[in-house]
């Protein structure tokens, strides 16, 4: 049987995975020249992408459809409806800006800047599958492919154990997760015969399938992409990782594969076990409060910038988990997608500053002191992405965002999870505020932290001479780094200034999305 | 563009100005003192136009914001804002005048005027938001500068103590108003509109345990802010570490949000409900009363007296409210202005006794003042005698009414209980007066020590004379404010008949 592909439908990733090869190619063939060009044509990519997913808007389009049985309408794989099309917004928009972030590492020479684009695209593209994933191989597979590069990702960086060591224990965890998904994936279809979401659907609403067996593939599945999306108790590989990973990359990590687990999730309580809403909707929702209360008192306790936000992330996924447990309707995915992203613009943009800062060493939050007076623009990112994370005007964004998944619990009858959720808005208060604060500090306590900071930042060149012997060439261009890049800066304003024109006018936030 | 939002807009823009005009801060104070005067000059007009009007919301403004949500821009102003909206407008212009020429001895000054224009901002606009999300986000918006004030501009002996004090203060406030949000959802999911106008109109429809839900969401949440015993223990820690002009606005203008919160969405929202969990909220005013009272005289610190007093003074808006009588509402309201003048005024009088001798302990004030310094001593007696609620002076008025109310409460509260809270609120009165005369014995007479302080200074008379004429004019004439309050009452009262 031949299948008729609507080019249209995919166009967008394979727009992605094209500049992915492009990248690659132009590293491997001119490798002088490569950085700007390299990240010009990812970028490239990923805008080409973009212009494919606004030309999809206004229709919904299937693709790699076919009958499951004879007799039976064609059932997709590949489904590009509205929902699907906000996540791939929200990716490409973050996997942009993560492109730009990586530039000054790339330029630096402390990643290939090839296979870093190569990576980060594919993954990208993978992403973008999970959402338009319509059956539940199509979605394991997007899944790996957003979780394969990542691992490589996070080892890339050259002279670097940490970064392997995080890559290991990442890809450790990674591919047990992605083990439970199949075994759940295989009991689904060993109970239900089919692994299209309108066949599953069907069959478990008619009763047709085996029941328990479902409720444990359900929930061997779900636990699964709770590893992606880092829901508590699968949360363990996050800190670790992040810290471990070149910066841009945990934002990467923290932004794009997270929405690849969450919309993972969405598709498939909502695609594939609508009418089993009384078995996942509790378990989300304990998910999600204990999620967002772990992450924010673990984080309470961070002194290292980067495992603070980290910890932060754990707690905004609970947040983000809320609208699926309360049932996983129209305005709850909307106002999934709204806090996401709402939260993938302040998120990354927060990471763009300590990306920034780390290139002069600063590593624990006290480092950030008077960093509003020392270089304003990035002082101000940083404190209001902080503030929008914590959902307080001025940060009036991240309080719409709030409001909305308080709406959700509200509207599906959560009433004790919308209280667990005062409470964490209270706790993430604390953390980020101290942030805040640390920022606006008078900066004449700035040069000794600025000292502690030093050796930290010596300790990469340091090591490199140690592990790297054959490159000491490279050790100037190592030393570069520690003047981040413009793009850097760049993203860190544009950030802002998106965060600073969406609280003015919230109502664009969903507009965008609708 | 109306009125409310030029109010709106002009202590905003304040802050931006101030924050980026490259000019001398007591330029940049001076600055802000002009615009602060002009909102002041605003809310006046307002409140006459209030209260000339035919009643209802006047000064309307209805556009569109966050419409995916359901949001509007709806700002209104009523007989129950605009003396708030007066008093908020006044406490900051006292302030910014206090700051013109003593700047905190910690600097940045700057800094302190914007966030002060910034809680102005914040405070005028929760009082004329009709939108409830407009409302959660101008009540959220006051928390963070307020935070910034403890924190940065506080107690410059205890640098640990303040900061905590204001995570402690912001930490509990921002629990009880996510507790006031869900509540808000719960109203919308209800009656379909985050409009206040609207919800009052649909309020009958609203299921009767949703409304005891509701009810008791508001009364937690709120009660954080206001605050309520047993959600009090973040206030004296708030105030004592707190600067003069923090300590002023924190109980003169912040308090408010809580109980303006609770009467309006009390009385127009949820009235069925409240009527069920009133009698608690009651309760918990008369034990505030009194253990207010009591915790003051244990006091050694007047600074904590001071802010002790608050949460006795609270206690009576509480008791108010929860008669739910048109009465009640008038006392709560009257109340909450008479306590916002007064305490301003005490507070700006220990701070500037803090200026002077570098502590609010008694043991280090010293006796005698009344010798040593007898402007500053007559400006303690007074205001204090306006707090323990002296006829005549601002603060009996709303005692009196809250103890009236109380002993005619709303037909379908348990009446024989609401004459035991009037009775415990009056052993209340008796021991406010207690603590009152010990602290103006302690402080004021005797034969002390015998270093003169320098006595009130003419841009200190400039700062505190508007509260004292404030203090004296509403106990001489309580009909100034009595009256709106009324012309509201009436209005509400057709919903608490429902």
């Amino acid at each position: 049987m031949t299948q008729v592909v609507d080019w249209g439908a995919v166009a967008a990733p394979v727009c992605l995975v094209a500049g992915a090869v492009l990248a690659l190619l132009i590293d491997a063939f001119w490798p002088r020249r490569a950085v700007g060009l390299t990240v010009a044509v990812s970028v490239a990519g990923v805008v080409a992408a973009g212009i494919a997913t606004l030309a999809l808007r206004h229709s919904p389009r299937v693709a790699f459809c076919q009958p499951v049985r004879l007799e039976e309408p064609m059932s997709c794989s590949w489904v590009v409806d509205h929902i699907t099309l906000v996540w791939w917004a929200v990716v490409l928009v973050a996997t942009g800006l993560v492109v730009l972030l990586l530039a000054p590492l790339a330029a630096s020479g402390d990643m290939p800047p090839g296979e870093t684009c190569f990576l980060v695209l594919c993954s990208a593209a993978g992403a973008m599958a999970v959402a338009a994933a319509h059956d539940l191989i199509t979605l394991v597979v997007a899944m790996e492919t957003v979780s394969l590069p990542s691992f490589a990702l996070v080892g890339l960086r050259r002279r670097d154990r940490r970064g392997g060591e995080a890559a290991l224990k990442f890809f450790i965890v990674s591919v047990v997760s992605t083990a439970i998904t199949l075994l759940g994936i295989s009991i689904v279809y060993g109970a239900t015969g089919t692994v299209a979401a309108g066949g599953v659907a069907a069959s478990v609403s008619s009763g047709a399938a085996i029941q328990p067996l479902i409720g444990v593939g359900l929930m061997l599945t779900l636990v699964g992409l709770g590893f992606k999306l880092a829901v508590v108790p699968f949360q363990m590989w996050v800190p670790d990782t992040y810290v471990g990973a070149p910066i841009p990359v945990a934002a990467y990590l923290s932004v794009v594969s997270k929405v690849a687990g969450l919309a993972g999730i969405a598709i498939v309580v909502v695609r594939f076990f609508p009418t089993y809403s009384d078995t996942w909707t509790p378990v989300l929702a304990v998910a999600a409060a204990i999620t967002m209360t772990v992450g924010n008192l673990a984080a309470l306790r961070q002194r290292h910038a980067v495992r603070l936000l980290a910890w932060s992330s754990v707690a905004q996924a609970g947040f983000l988990l809320v609208p699926l447990a309360a049932g996983g309707h129209s305005t709850d995915i909307r106002a999934i997608q709204a806090y996401a992203a709402m939260y993938a613009v302040v998120n990354i943009g927060a990471f763009s500053v300590v990306a920034a800062a780390a290139s002069w060493g600063a590593v624990d939050v006290s480092d950030f002191a008077g960093l509003v007076r020392r270089t304003p623009a990035l002082g101000l990112a940083l404190g209001f992405a902080l503030l929008c994370l914590a959902g307080l005007p001025p940060g009036v964004v991240g309080l719409v965002a709030k409001v909305v998944i308080f709406r959700s619990a509200v509207d599906g009858h959560l009433g004790w999870l919308a209280v667990v959720m005062a409470v964490n808005v209270a706790i993430g208060l604390v953390y980020y505020l101290r942030f805040i604060t640390t920022l606006l500090r008078p900066p004449e306590e700035l040069p000794s932290s600025a000292r502690e900071g030093s050796p930290s930042s010596s300790e990469g060149p340091s090591s490199s001479l140690e592990g790297s012997g054959s490159s000491a060439a490279e050790v100037p261009q190592t030393l570069a780094v520690t003047r981040s890049g413009p793009t850097v800066e760049l993203v860190a304003v544009a950030t802002l200034v998106a965060a600073v024109a969406l609280s003015v006018w919230p109502a664009a936030l969903f507009q965008i999305l609708s | 563009m109306s009125g409310l939002d030029l109010l709106l807009a002009l202590p905003a823009l304040g802050a931006i100005l101030v924050i980026a005009l490259p000019v001398s801060s007591g330029r940049a104070t001076q600055l802000a003192i002009g615009l602060a005067t002009v909102v002041l000059a605003l809310s006046v007009v307002a409140e006459i136009a209030v209260m000339r009007g035919p009643g209802g919301f006047r000064w309307q403004t209805d556009a569109a914001w966050i419409a995916p949500i359901g949001v509007r821009w709806r700002l209104g102003i009523d007989s129950l804002s605009a003396p708030l909206v007066v008093l908020t407008a006044l406490l900051t212009w006292c302030c910014l005048v206090a700051l013109l020429r003593r700047a905190p001895e910690c600097g940045g000054r700057r800094g302190l005027v914007t966030l002060v224009l910034l809680i102005e901002a914040g405070s005028i606009g929760t009082f004329v938001a009709l939108d409830l999300i407009v409302f959660f986000i101008f009540f959220e918006l006051v928390l963070i500068p307020m935070w910034f004030v403890i924190a940065n501009w506080g107690d410059e002996h205890d640098p640990v103590g303040r900061r905590r004090a204001a995570t402690r203060f912001l930490v509990v406030t921002v629990i009880g108003s996510a507790l006031v949000l869900v509540a808000f959802l719960m109203l919308r999911s209800s009656t379909g509109s985050f409009d206040l106008t609207v919800i009052a109109r649909r309020a009958a429809g609203i299921d009767h345990g949703r409304q005891i839900v509701i009810a008791a969401l508001f009364m937690v949440g709120f009660g954080a802010k206001i605050p309520l015993w047993p959600l009090h223990f973040w206030l004296p820690d708030a105030h004592s570490k707190a600067p003069t002009v923090g300590s002023v606005l924190l109980a003169g203008v912040l308090l408010k949000l809580g109980t303006y919160g609770l009467l309006r969405f009390w009385y127009d929202a949820v009235p069925a409900g409240a009527v069920e969990v009133a009698p608690y909220l009651g309760a918990l005013g008369v034990v505030a009363i009194v253990y207010g009272a009591l915790a003051c005289l244990a006091q050694t610190d007047l600074k904590r007296m001071v802010a002790y007093s608050s949460i006795g003074h609270m206690g009576f808006v509480a008791l108010a409210i929860s008669t739910m009588t048109p009465q009640g509402l008038a006392a709560a309201n009257f109340a909450n202005v008479a306590h916002g003048a007064v305490t301003g005024l005490l507070f700006f009088f220990v701070g500037g006794l803090k200026d002077r001798v570098g502590s609010s302990e008694f043991s280090v004030l010293g006796r005698g003042l009344y010798t040593r310094s007898p402007h500053l001593a007559a400006v303690f007696a007074v205001a204090a005698m306006a707090s323990l609620g002296l006829p005549g002076l601002a603060g009996f008025w709303g005692e009196m009414l809250a103890m009236l109310s109380a002993y005619s409460p709303n037909p379908a509260l348990p009446r024989g209980t609401y004459l035991v809270f009037m009775v415990v609120a009056g052993v209340g009165v008796v021991l406010t007066t207690a603590y009152f005369v010990a602290a103006i014995r302690r402080l004021c007479q005797g034969a002390g020590a015998s270093d003169a302080l320098v006595d009130v200074a003419p841009d200190e008379w400039v700062a505190w004379s508007p509260l004292m004429v404030v203090t004296v004019g509403l106990g001489v004439a309580p009909m100034a404010l009595l009256w709106s309050a009324d012309s509201g009452a009436a209005l509400v009262s057709g919903v608490i008949a429902r």
